[in-house]
């Protein structure tokens, strides 16, 4: 901290601007980007904090209409913040416990094949669906799931029920999370196929040599090999844990399932959006961004203590 | 393949045999619901609407469907506004982008850690949507063009990217431009531009799948369907089944005679192929660049 602040000196400043005030000129544009695109939405976060109306402004809802933390208790207080706390929770937890491991046993599998070309078949065809659009692929599962669809078809055969799948609040996390593995699980091996090929190869001649057997050397040689890439990945994804892809879920939910489906970001976006309750919406859709901030820097500084390993 | 010194014990060999099995399902999983779409799309309408199950092979052979799709209007104007706002936004986002990486890569900049790191803060924490949908509106750029093109041009992902691209090139090189009296602009786009195209071309790609698949912020600042992108239209067809549309896709075709009730489902299947054939057929060659940017992306967080 002490050399930092030393940095900032009034003499340094001044020769850094003389020196590269052409070079701050063209990152104008960039900086003049984030200013409006990111951090102007950020000041506007002070409206969770009002009673906001579009009449009066948000500095005129500010002064006049101030109401402290009552947005914040409202939520807190209101019918759907448990269940939408659950789902959320219980939706992104699932999904994070499920396809995280899936995805590194699928890079395991697809590092162990010797035939190239197999591997390379199995590698293109399991990165292709993470190519098709989000829309188009809830558009399919839209389809899928109809009682006349593919897997409504399949589950009237199973259940004896004609019904949507889409309309039954049991089946949506799994719809949710099946659809998400086909869309992303080939694709999501990419990093540690990378990081695989990066083990060093004579670590496995030592092990042999030792006498590890085939499921010793994955356990002792190949996991720790890729450990930084696993919990970096780790990080970031409980990180997003309550930021996780909230589009899908406005794509294909629908009343009949929000006790399963519902999650904070679906309300934020009802509530905002659609019955434009801005101020209301803002102090939840803060709500979930500082929890959010918090799992971040909380798996982080628990990465960092335990396996040295860390995002920032 | 490293097992070639060491004799392939039995349990290596069964092993190999169930990973192979493993994977060739895997594989087929992830194609099937893809052939499947594929197959309908090319069917006999009557067939497909009693038909239940996997399809495996079409049945006939019919392009009516595709008729009906390239005779939607709207279909066609989202797929048109859909290539001006990838470009647009492409070309602006990639512009600002490299620029803004070069300098951010240079050491000598005071400012340049502290903007860095402002800008990646906004990788963990923004605003939401409400403030985003406020902003646009003080800006004026509700229901225009601009509202699509202007908020996700630039991506903290790519800058990031781009400036790791730049931060490799040895200082040399930059150094001898210099000395011939070469300005940025000029360093960045006749010296170094060229040594970090691989780096270029990535971000290009992640730009315009990003903008390709992009609906929610158009869903959010667009009420004019003129302006629709491709994916909103989808949206439309495919999950809202919004009756206008495809109504409007059936009486666009020529014979309205014919019971359109029976063309709903064939007509969705088609509008599936062809909003997706375009990225599908360009994904095999552009491959290599997606690989190479997740890589670059994590080693640098």
């Amino acid at each position: 901290m002490g050399t930092k602040q030393k940095k900032f000196t009034r003499t340094a400043i001044v020769k850094d601007w003389r020196k590269n005030k052409k070079r701050y000129l063209l990152l104008l544009p960039l900086i003049l980007y984030f200013i409006v695109f990111s951090y102007l939405p950020m000041g506007g976060i002070v409206m969770a904090f009002c009673d906001y109306k579009p009449k009066l402004g948000i500095f005129g809802s500010l002064v006049n209409r101030f109401v402290g933390f009552q947005n914040f208790t409202d939520f807190f207080q209101s019918f759907y913040f448990g269940r939408l706390l659950k789902n959320t929770i219980i939706l992104n937890g699932l999904n994070l416990l499920i396809s995280f491991p899936l995805t590194i046993l699928v890079a395991l599998l697809i590092n162990e094949v010797g035939n190239k070309l197999f591997k390379k078949t199995v590698q293109t065809i399991s990165y292709l669906p993470y190519f098709i659009s989000m829309v188009v692929v809830c558009g399919i599962v839209v389809d899928f799931c109809k009682s006349t669809g593919l897997l409504g078809t399949l589950m009237t055969a199973i259940t004896g029920k004609t019904q949507n799948l889409l309309g039954v609040a049991g089946y949506w996390r799994t719809i949710y999370i099946g659809s998400g593995l086909w869309q992303g699980l080939g694709f999501g091996t990419i990093l540690y196929i990378a990081a695989l090929s990066g083990v060093d190869q004579t670590l496995y001649e030592a092990a042999q040599i030792d006498g590890a057997g085939y499921l010793k050397q994955m356990w002792h040689v190949t996991l720790p090999g890729i450990r930084p890439t696993i919990v970096i990945t780790l990080i970031l994804q409980v990180g997003m844990l309550m930021a996780s892809s909230y589009e899908k879920t406005i794509l294909m939910y629908n009343s009949q399932i929000y006790e399963t489906a519902d999650i904070i970001a679906s309300y934020v976006y009802r509530k905002g959006l659609l019955d434009g309750d801005y101020s209301f919406s803002t102090a939840v859709g803060l709500f979930n961004s500082v929890i959010n901030l918090a799992l971040l820097t909380i798996t982080n500084k628990i990465s960092k203590k335990y396996t040295e390993t860390s995002l920032f | 393949m490293r097992n070639t010194k060491i004799k392939t014990s039995k349990a290596r060999t069964a092993f190999n045999i169930v990973n192979y099995i493993i994977l060739t399902l895997f594989a087929i999983i992830c194609l099937l619901p893809m052939l499947h779409v594929l197959f309908a799309s090319f069917s006999d309408p009557n067939w497909l609407n009693t038909k239940s199950g996997l399809i495996l092979w079409p049945k006939g052979f019919n392009l009516e469907g595709y008729r009906l799709v390239f005779s939607n209007a709207q279909l066609i104007r989202g797929y048109l506004n859909t290539f001006l706002y990838v470009g647009a936004s492409t070309v602006l986002g990639l512009l600002i982008t490299v620029i803004g990486a070069y300098v951010l890569s240079r050491r000598d900049l005071l400012w340049g850690n502290t903007i860095m790191l402002l800008i990646s803060f906004t990788m963990l924490f923004s605003g939401g949507i409400v403030p985003s949908y406020i902003v646009m509106q003080k800006l004026h750029l509700l229901n225009t063009r601009w509202a699509v093109i202007l908020p996700s041009c630039v991506s903290t992902f790519n800058l990031i990217l781009m400036r790791t691209g730049f931060s490799a090139v040895p200082k040399e090189l930059e150094e001898s431009a210099r000395l011939d009296g070469a300005g940025d602009l000029v360093v960045i786009f006749q010296v170094l531009l060229p040594l970090v195209k691989a780096t270029v071309a990535t971000v290009a790609l992640y730009y315009i799948i990003g903008h390709w698949n992009e609906w929610f912020q158009a869903s959010m600042y667009l009420q004019d369907r003129e302006l629709y992108p491709l994916q909103l239209v989808l949206r439309e067809i495919l999950i809202i089944n919004d009756t206008t549309s495809t109504a409007a896709a059936a009486t666009s075709a020529a014979n309205a005679t014919a019971n359109m009730d029976v063309y709903k489902q064939l007509v969705k299947y088609c509008t599936i192929i062809v909003s997706s054939a375009p990225i599908i057929i360009v994904y095999p060659f552009v491959m290599k660049y997606f690989e190479s940017g997740v890589m670059v992306g994590s080693i640098k967080g």
